[in-house]
């Protein structure tokens, strides 16, 4: 468990590292997931323990969201007086990012293999 | 004893085992309400638990940043598990290998498309400038669109409340959009509900189908990197930032 945790902090901290100094527009542990993931595809793998590891944070992903979502107290008067704009941007916004994506592979999947 | 009780509160609002406890019961009742609901999507544990938070702050007129004192230790473990999202996604890389063709031009462009018309259609409608870029990253995993959010001035915990509403969007207008296009590759329609819709809505479509909860999985992780690259350009487009 700790080699694993060690290993998800330090690649973290590259990322957050290496976003700084490229000055990259990108959140610092999405970086960190990148350079994870190059790492697996060289070593071929994770091991056990950090599969692990891995699996036990993303079993309790949605509790790490809380605190975060609990700021929403702070914001109540800008959801409130935005909520209808809000609403009907994410209605319309889903219906499109789900046909657009579904049909584009669709007609690209026929093309490749007929 | 009401004054008592009035010292008693003033001297936990210092510790920060408040808002950690806080937390994690929230939590664990959020569970537990979710058990008995059998799962059902609007029971999400995260949506519950942040409402009894709120709740609790306001009823107590306790201020967040004395909450966040003690939540921040959860907090932190967000971006650890981040990065763990790696390791589910490198266990779907032979599939987004022979899929590539065609995937990756349908991601892109459903990736943009939802970003886009979402700030398009909010700020036509008047919405504020800080509302148009907490919606930019609606349709990313909550982690990395929390992330995304705070790197281009939104308000992380908006995105938080905006990313679960487009969940429970795309889990409703999934059937009757894959109907009207007349849809029927089990790795489109997968591809199309991750990419839109997260890990709520790549859920419901593993229960239909194995192949489209495999490319909903694949979309999760790979649109959440091409919108924390897209994002930040179209938001400078909008603003001019």
């Amino acid at each position: 468990m700790l080699p694993a945790l060690t290993l998800l902090i330090v690649c973290q901290f590259a990322g957050e590292a290496l976003t700084r100094a490229a000055d990259l527009p990108l959140p610092g542990p999405v970086v960190g997931l990148v350079i994870l993931l190059v790492y697996l595809i060289a070593r071929r793998g994770p091991s056990e323990e950090l599969k692990t590891t891995s699996s036990v944070l993303l079993r309790y992903l949605l509790l790490l969201f809380v605190p975060a979502g609990a700021g929403v107290v702070t914001q109540l008067d800008v959801l409130g007086a935005n909520i209808l704009p809000a609403l009907i941007a994410v209605v319309i916004s889903t219906a499109l990012g789900l046909g657009v994506t579904a049909w584009t592979m669709q007609i690209l999947t026929r093309k490749s293999d007929p | 004893m009401r004054p008592d009780f009035g010292h008693l509160w003033v001297y936990l609002q210092t510790t920060p085992l408040l808002g950690l406890g806080v937390t994690l019961i929230a939590y664990q009742t959020a569970m537990a309400i979710n058990t008995r609901l059998r799962g059902h999507t609007l029971a999400n544990p995260m949506l519950l638990s942040i409402g009894m938070i709120v709740a609790l702050l306001l009823a107590t007129r306790t201020p967040y940043a004395v909450y966040f004192q003690g939540a921040q230790y959860v907090q932190f473990l967000l971006g650890p598990a981040t990065v763990a999202l790696a390791v589910p996604m490198y266990a779907n890389l032979g599939q987004i290998r022979r899929a590539a063709g065609a995937l990756l031009p349908a991601l892109l462009l459903g990736s943009l498309t939802a970003a886009g018309s979402a700030m398009l259609i909010a700020k036509l409608l008047g919405a504020n400038r800080a509302v148009v870029l907490s919606l930019a990253p609606k349709s990313v995993t909550t982690p990395i669109a929390m992330g995304i959010s705070e790197q281009i001035g939104g308000q992380p915990s908006l995105t938080a409340v905006f990313v679960l509403m487009t969940g429970i969007a795309a889990i409703v207008l999934y059937g009757p959009v894959m109907k009207l296009l007349r849809i029927e590759s089990w790795a489109a329609k997968g591809l199309g509900a991750g990419t839109a819709g997260h890990g709520l809505a790549t859920a419901r479509v593993l229960l239909l189908n194995e192949t489209a909860g495999a490319f909903g999985g694949v979309a999760i992780g790979l649109n959440g990197l091409v919108t924390a690259i897209i994002v930040p350009l179209l938001a400078r487009l909008f603003f001019r930032m």
